[in-house]
């Protein structure tokens, strides 16, 4: 899923050279490396304050928590809500729950393509929207559901998502 | 969406669907791109926005005026009244404005809430809602009146058992952690609720959390524990806001912390996230987490209760086991007992979803059977459609098909059969699901889920899988069958956790009732339900087809072709099966063949 963090050097832009954010990477490590299992708070912290962990973040985490890299490493590829990379402004998730599937998950993502020119997984050229496929978010009374965001939109059909993507592709200009 | 001037709600419920609302809706869309307010008019798809017993119904905002008993030929006068003249179309109004929880309505004759008997009914963010009704009472009746062993005693002969899945009786691994020497101890709550299609444990979250709290001090109490966790997974966001700040006001009262209600009982908690990996919800591997590691299991034993969290003994229940506890101590156990089936005692939360016309939650008696939750409390099939199968047990779980209906479901009856009860997700499906592809579909989740530690999950998860794409592509060969229950048996035998243990499930469970549709698949090269892409095509019925062009401008590879007015023609070799084209074809002129 990701390579392995190896670069000594941080990358230009990277959060730790962004001084307000080193500060808030400072302080989610302050408040939670006391506490047991302390790396899985750190990470989840860190994922929804910045929004993705970088090679060097995680170096900078194991420096800081005292723990290998590898086992930072290990622990940010397995679980598929950390990301190592930044995603668009906007992220479209589909619920792939059995739910949702049964619903017609798979006719919304066959007309995304047509919509946005994107698969799950990939990001607009201009950096606005990310299209993923999630699992079961557990509004299956709703299915089939997407995910703008973090707004759940229930009994989707495909016919009407141009217009549902179009407050989000407003909001880019 | 700040840019759009108004916003129109369409409910789209199966009642008002029977009514036509898709053809309102479509309508309304049509009208709003001919009159010229495609950018100022929103149209959005909702549920439930009245009785349904007049619909279809729309609701519009920000004027939040309730149009209902529309039909096609009202649109462009309503089009043109409220929103190009801005007048409101008073013969179409509704008055009186009715919200109904669309997730957990009124309790049907033949169910019974304990569980969820609080939801909704009680605002989750207020502690003293919830000790208005009888809440932490049984808390400070044990910890005044109970010594340890006999609170566990109580849960015992209650016979309640674990919810999570596997229906371990509660009170017996509670003796069992209480046993254990070493300490400290640790209490954990699973709330990773992974199964799709469940969604029950969310909802106890987000609706009663104290009821979950109370649950865990208790267990703590009796098992001799001054730690919690609760483990929830990150896809509920709103569930772990939720428990934080009923948490923050136990604290407050006095309900957690030290000296609890003036006792000498110290118990705090705190809650865990998870991010995104299904396996965290078997129990090891979830442990593991909690302790910063990946997700991965362990062998057991040692059982938790032996060696569990930071290598301590802990005790690991479900959300809905520590829920039941609290009415459990109130009641009495003779109260639980009389509930249910000789070995499954109580009530079952259940999420039913699918081709179900009522989904939503459900909270039933053990013994009820499949055809009273399905038709009873259900409202029977969409569009009253014929029944296919129902899966039970989610990816672990298993299809039972219309034999079983009449199956009294308990933790025993369910395994008979060939399925398992699982967490509570019941998916019904109709006749028009296909039962290889829904095969297929449970074992890329498995397949994807594997954490890869054991190989015979992780290489023969794929392989299956490769089997059963190569079936649904329609390239099928003899002995197809064979080798996946050979595949099936030997994953199953020798996986090092229940993900792998119980992945072969819903294929072995499908080979078992629905072999007739693995057969046409293989060696007729024939989808009987028409859901498998390579073993379809679409066609335009000559005659039918107006040629409105709704089909050729909707479709997302422009693979239809033809003059407005004349019969429309697919491209086969371009269409890539989406089916929109059927959806949104208002004559009925697409078919599958
Ligand atoms: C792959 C896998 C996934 C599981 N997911 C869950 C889950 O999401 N929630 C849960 O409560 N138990 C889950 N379990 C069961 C737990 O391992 C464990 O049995 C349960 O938390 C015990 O609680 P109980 O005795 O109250 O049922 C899962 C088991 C396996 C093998
Ligand atoms: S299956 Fe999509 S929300 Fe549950």
């Amino acid at each position: 899923m990701t390579s392995a963090p190896t670069t000594k050097t941080i990358q230009k832009n990277d959060p730790l050279t962004d001084l307000a954010k080193k500060n808030i990477i400072d302080q989610i490590i302050d408040q939670n490396k006391e506490r047991p299992g302390a790396t899985m708070v750190v990470l989840n912290e860190l994922q929804s304050a910045i929004g993705f962990i970088t090679a060097s973040m995680q170096e900078y985490v194991a420096k800081r928590l005292q723990i290998p890299v590898s086992r930072v490493h290990g622990v940010v590829s397995f679980y598929s809500f950390f990301t190592t990379t930044p995603r668009g402004k906007h992220t479209v998730k589909f619920c792939m729950g059995t739910a949702c599937y049964v619903g017609g998950t798979s006719a919304l993502i066959e007309k995304t393509k047509q919509v946005l020119g994107i698969e799950p997984g990939q990001t607009t050229a201009d950096g606005n929207i990310t299209v993923e496929v999630c699992r079961c978010v557990g509004a299956c009374s709703q299915a089939p559901v997407i995910v703008i965001d973090e707004e759940v939109l229930g009994r989707v059909k495909p016919n009407k998502l141009p217009q549902v993507f179009k407050p989000i592709q407003e909001k880019a200009e | 969406m700040a840019h759009f001037r108004s916003h129109v709600l369409v409910c789209v419920d199966p009642e008002c669907l029977n009514k036509g609302a898709h053809d309102v809706l479509d309508a309304f869309q049509d009208e709003i791109v001919a009159q010229g307010l495609i950018d100022e008019v929103q149209v959005l798809e909702t549920s439930r926005i009245g009785s349904c017993s007049n619909g279809p119904e729309m609701m519009v905002y920000p004027d939040g005026v309730h149009y209902v008993g529309l039909t096609t030929y009202d649109i462009p006068y309503l089009v043109e009244e409220h929103f190009l003249k801005g007048r409101i179309a008073a013969k179409f109004v509704e008055e009186k404005k009715i919200t109904v929880d669309e997730e957990l309505s009124a309790p049907t004759a033949k169910e019974i809430r304990v569980v969820l008997r609080n939801c909704g009914k009680i605002d989750p963010e207020n502690i003293e809602d919830y000790i208005a009704e009888d809440g932490y009472q049984a808390l400070g009746n044990v910890l005044t009146q109970n010594k340890p062993e006999e609170v566990i005693e109580i849960v015992l002969k209650s016979g309640l058992r674990g919810r999570g899945g596997a229906g371990f009786p509660t009170g017996k691994k509670w003796q069992f952690c209480r046993a254990s020497q070493a300490s400290p101890k640790f209490v954990i709550c699973n709330a990773d609720e992974g199964d799709p299609g469940a969604f029950m444990n969310r909802r106890v979250l987000e609706g009663d959390p104290h009821s979950v709290i109370e649950g865990m001090i208790i267990a703590a109490y009796a098992i001799g524990s001054n730690q919690g966790y609760i483990y929830c997974r990150a896809e509920y966001p709103i569930a772990v806001k939720t428990l934080n700040i009923a948490i923050e006001q136990a604290r407050n009262f006095g309900l957690l912390g030290k000296n609890i209600l003036g006792s000498s009982f110290d118990f705090d908690l705190e809650v865990r996230m998870g991010a995104g990996a299904f396996v965290c919800g078997e129990e090891t591997a979830l442990m593991a987490s909690i302790e910063g590691n990946r997700g991965e299991p362990h062998p057991r034993p040692p059982f938790p209760a032996v060696k569990g969290l930071f290598g301590k003994p802990s005790n690991i229940n479900n959300v809905e086991t520590y829920a039941n506890v609290p009415q459990i101590i109130l009641k009495g156990a003779d109260w639980y007992a009389s509930m249910g089936t000789e070995k499954s005692k109580g009530t079952k939360t259940f999420a039913l979803a699918g081709d179900v016309k009522h989904t939503g939650l459900i909270e039933v008696p053990f013994g009820i059977t499949l055809r009273e939750i399905i038709y009873d409390v259900g409202g029977g099939i969409k569009e009253d459609k014929g029944f296919k199968a129902i899966q039970t047990g989610g990816p672990m779980g298993g299809c039972l098909p219309s034999e079983y209906l009449d199956l009294p479901v308990d933790y025993e009856e369910l395994a008979k059969a060939g399925s398992i009860m699982g967490s509570g997700g019941l998916v019904v499906m109709d006749e028009e699901t296909c039962m290889v592809d829904i095969a297929r579909f449970f074992m890329e989740f498995t397949q994807d889920e594997s954490c890869g530690k054991c190989t015979p999950c992780r290489v023969g998860t794929r392989r299956i899988l490769e089997i059963l794409e190569r079936i649904c592509d329609g390239k099928g060969k003899n002995g197809d069958i064979e080798t996946l229950e050979m595949l099936c048996s030997e994953i199953s035998e020798t996986s090092l956790c229940g993900l792998g243990q119980g992945a072969p499930n819903p294929i072995v469970s499908i080979l078992q009732h629905f072999r007739s549709e693995y057969e046409a698949h293989i060696y007729e090269k024939r989808c009987p339900s028409k859901v498998c892409k390579s073993l379809i095509r679409y066609e335009i019925i000559d005659g039918t087809c107006t040629g409105c062009t709704v089909c050729a401008r909707n479709c997302p590879v422009n693979a239809i072709s033809g003059e407005r007015r004349q019969t429309h023609l697919i491209d086969p070799d371009a269409c890539v099966r989406c089916g929109i084209c059927m959806q949104v074809c208002n004559f009925n002129a697409i078919v599958i063949n």
